[in-house]
């Protein structure tokens, strides 16, 4: 059985941001009664252990956690290559300091837009004057710096000032990720998908970015998979390469996967490796033995995995069946109505989006 | 010997490469392999690859690396470590300062 690289380790879902576009779960109040610090310190040996190398620290937002720093100093001490996936607000210099102290090896900041207004408006709060201020103590304190955008129909058009602002910024990497459906975003769906003229022009913006910043800045642009004519290959294989562990214990094999109808696993109950390597969750599908077809007899079954389990569920109701975003897949229908939706003229001007609430 | 030709990342003999900032070397003991770790990635090293990087702390020139190599494999390997760190400056793992 393989065994997993990366932990994303989800502190909190608490957020001072309210993004219309966020994948945590609806039932926010759900996720309340999140592991103390000694539970993450285990759940951290536990991950070494079983092969961990990288341990993404994400939420909602993580600096929300008042004991942050020790989660780092635990992880670090342990030798995982540790990652602080953050909105950067609460990330004031002295906690920055203390983050570095602690062996904090990389931060990703997101931004909403290019601008104040824009993405102050996305993100739900005053918010983005923070985030550059944040970027800058973070080049000052000599750590790589990521710069995240998720794009969607609202911002997607920016995407050349948005990669002027993240230059300016110095960041080493820039990461433009279409929205993915789930969560808040699958509820905001028909709003958030951009056009398929959006996107051709973003991909030429981003082609030239490329060539002109070569060396400098990577800059990593990922499709909206709805668009693509095959799934992606979802957490690199179901229980293969990735764990989640949400904010109250439960493990994950997808970050997406809470709503499938299967045994819950946590690590309130049992150990990382036995959950990893036995638990019903992360064996059901496991491989290519679970798969239907057209997935079974597809000769890009070890390529993309059937896709996203957790979409087919969302999109059919049936975890098990090929993800509707292949055009192979016999429920397609169901993605090329909407993308057939988001590309007719026929939308109000003034589309309302749901925001995520606050607190967890 | 100077910068080659045509070569947008060749790595000069009297340069002292470093591992980037963001990238560690590491032990991965459950693979039991060497390992170099990224933000969202690992690059998976072989036993040379691992003792060339190890080297890279800014201080040693590609010429001294190569030496220190010779004397622990008592075989050429000059061209394997300037191959090998070009990959990994256009990678932007390895930094290089001219001495």
């Amino acid at each position: 059985m393989d065994r997993p690289f990366g932990l994303l380790a989800e502190l909190t879902y608490s957020c001072p941001l309210s993004c219309a576009y966020c994948s945590n779960p609806l039932n926010l109040a759900d996720y309340r009664d999140e592991l103390a610090t000694a539970e993450w310190r285990r759940v951290l040996v536990e991950a070494q252990e079983l092969g961990v190398l990288q341990c993404h620290l994400s939420g909602g937002e993580p600096l929300l956690r008042r004991d942050l720093v020790e989660i780092v100093q635990s992880a670090s001490e342990l030798g995982l290559y540790t990652n602080l996936v953050t909105s950067a607000i609460g990330l004031s210099r002295r906690r920055a300091e203390e983050l570095r102290a602690a062996g904090l090896d990389h931060v990703q900041i997101s931004i909403q837009a290019d601008e104040p207004v824009a993405s102050d408006r996305i993100a739900g709060t005053p918010s983005f004057q923070r985030k550059i201020e944040a970027a800058h103590v973070v080049k000052e304190l000599g750590w790589p710096l990521t710069v995240n955008v998720v794009l969607h129909r609202q911002n997607i058009d920016v995407i050349a000032d948005i990669l002027g602002l993240a230059e300016e910024l110095e960041a080493d990497r820039v990461e433009l990720a279409n929205t993915q459906y789930y969560g808040w975003a699958l509820r905001n769906r028909d709003t958030l998908l951009p056009s398929e003229a959006q996107l051709g022009r973003a991909e030429a913006v981003v082609r030239a970015a490329r060539k002109r910043l070569e060396g400098r800045m990577d800059v990593i642009y990922v499709l909206p998979d709805y668009y693509s004519r095959y799934p992606k290959p979802c957490m690199g294989g179901w229980g293969k390469r990735q764990l989640t562990v949400a904010p109250n214990g439960d493990v994950l094999p997808c970050p997406a996967a809470h709503a499938l109808p299967l045994p819950r696993a946590s690590v309130r109950d049992d150990s990382l490796t036995r959950i990893w390597t036995e638990s019903p969750l992360f064996q059901r599908f496991r491989g290519t033995d679970w798969m239907p077809d057209p997935c079974r007899s597809c000769d890009r079954r070890e390529i993309d995995f059937g896709g996203c389990r957790c979409q087919a569920f969302e999109l059919t109701g049936d975890a098990a069946r090929t993800d509707p975003v292949c055009h192979l897949s016999p429920d397609h229908g169901i993605v090329a109505e909407t993308v057939r939706a988001a590309n007719e003229g026929t939308r109000p001007g003034e589309e309302v989006l749901v925001p995520r609430p606050h607190r967890a | 010997m100077g910068v080659e030709p045509g070569m947008t990342t060749s790595v000069p003999a009297s340069s002292r490469p470093r591992l980037a900032r963001h990238v560690r070397l590491t032990f991965d003991r459950a693979r039991e392999q060497h390992v170099l770790l990224q933000p969202e990635s690992v690059v998976v090293l072989n036993r040379t690859g691992a003792d060339i990087l190890g080297l890279c702390d800014g201080q040693r020139t590609v010429t001294e690396i190569e030496e220190e190599l010779h004397g622990r494999y008592n075989r050429v390997v000059d061209d394997e470590v300037q191959h090998f760190l070009a990959r990994l400056v256009a990678k932007r793992c390895v930094e290089i300062s001219d001495g």
